[in-house]
C-alpha cells in the first residue's frame, strides 16, 4: 500500500511540476536526461520479464519491440550526454519512478499465463501513458539544450507509438 | 582521290555515330517509362512525403534514417521491415488507394494512390 501511494505520489509529482505555480521546481537537463534514461530502462526491465515468463506470441513480441526502441533511445541519450559533457543527475522522479517499477515488478512475477499477460500489457499502457504526460508536459518544455529537446521530441513520438501498439495487443488479448 | 575516300569514310563513321547515340538515347529514355522508384524517406517516425502517387509496377523504396525498426503494413496486406538506417522496397502490383503504418509505431502513416 505504501509503495502503490509513493508510485501515485511520484505520478502526480510529474505532472504538478508542470502547472505554472510550481515553475520553480523544474527539473535542470541534468536530471531530466536521468528521468528520461530512467524511464526507458524501467520498461527494458518490464519487457525482459515478460520474455521470461510469457508464452504468448503477441506478448512476445510486443516485449521485444519495446527492449529494442528503448535500447535504441537509452544509446541515443547516452551518447548525447557524453556529447554535451552532462552528467545525468539523479532525482527524486526518477527514484520514485524505479521504486514504483519494482513493485510492479514483485507484483508481476507472483502471477502466471493469462493473467500476467493481462497485467503487464496494462501496466505498459498505463505507464506509457504517464511517461508521454511527464515528457508531453513537464520534460520536454522543461528542456533547455535544444538537442536534448529534439531527442526527448522524438522519444514521445515513439513513446505514443508505444502507447498505441500497447492498447492494440491489450484489445487483441481479451 | 585519297582525300575524297577518308571524306566518304569520315561521313560514314559520323553518320553511325549519330544512330549509336540515338540508340542509346532512345534506349536510357524507354526504362523508365516502364516503371520508377520512388523514395519515402523516414525520419523522426515521420514517413516523408506522406501521401504519394505511384502506378502499378513502380517501386517504393523506403529510406529509414531513424536509429530505429519501422514497417510499412498494410491491413492484411503487405508487411514491409525497414531496419534502423538501412533501406527496404516493394514494387506495387495492384492499382487502388492503400494506407499503410508502421506497426512498431502505429502513430507513423502514409498513403499510397497505385494508378493502373
Amino acid at each position: 500500500m505504501a509503495i502503490r501511494m509513493t508510485a501515485v505520489l511520484a505520478a502526480s509529482c510529474l505532472f504538478l511540476a508542470g502547472v505554472p505555480a510550481h515553475a520553480a521546481e523544474k527539473p535542470t537537463d541534468p536530471q531530466i536526461a536521468h528521468i528520461a534514461y530512467t524511464a526507458g530502462v524501467i520498461d527494458i526491465e518490464a519487457a525482459k520479464q515478460a520474455l521470461k515468463k510469457s508464452n504468448n506470441k503477441e506478448i512476445k513480441a510486443f516485449a521485444k519491440d519495446m527492449e529494442r526502441d528503448h535500447e535504441a533511445v537509452n544509446k541515443q541519450a547516452l551518447a548525447l550526454v557524453k556529447k554535451l559533457k552532462v552528467t545525468p543527475e539523479d532525482n527524486p522522479t526518477s527514484k520514485a519512478l524505479t521504486k514504483a517499477a519494482k513493485a510492479e515488478r514483485a507484483k508481476l512475477s507472483k502471477l502466471h499465463g493469462a493473467a500476467f499477460d493481462k497485467a503487464y500489457i496494462a501496466n505498459e499502457v498505463a505507464y506509457h501513458k504517464q511517461v508521454n504526460g511527464a515528457l508531453n508536459d513537464v520534460l520536454i518544455p522543461s528542456a533547455h539544450n535544444p538537442q536534448l529537446k529534439d531527442l526527448l521530441e522524438t522519444g514521445l513520438k515513439i513513446f505514443q507509438g508505444h502507447e498505441e501498439h500497447a492498447e492494440h495487443v491489450q484489445s487483441e488479448l481479451k | 582521290m585519297s582525300s575524297r575516300n577518308s571524306n566518304r569514310s569520315a561521313r560514314a563513321l559520323f553518320l553511325w555515330a549519330i544512330g549509336l547515340a540515338a540508340m542509346l538515347a532512345f534506349g536510357t529514355a524507354a526504362a523508365p517509362a516502364h516503371a520508377k522508384t520512388i523514395t519515402v524517406t523516414i525520419q523522426k517516425l515521420v514517413f516523408s512525403p506522406a501521401n504519394i502517387q505511384a502506378k502499378a509496377g513502380d517501386t517504393i523504396e523506403w529510406v529509414n534514417k531513424d536509429a530505429f525498426a519501422h514497417t510499412a503494413t498494410v491491413k492484411g496486406g503487405w508487411d514491409v521491415m525497414i531496419p534502423p538506417e538501412k533501406s527496404a522496397s516493394l514494387v506495387l502490383k495492384k492499382a487502388g488507394p492503400v494506407d499503410y503504418f508502421c506497426r512498431f509505431h502505429p502513430n507513423m502513416k502514409g498513403h499510397v494512390t497505385v494508378s493502373p
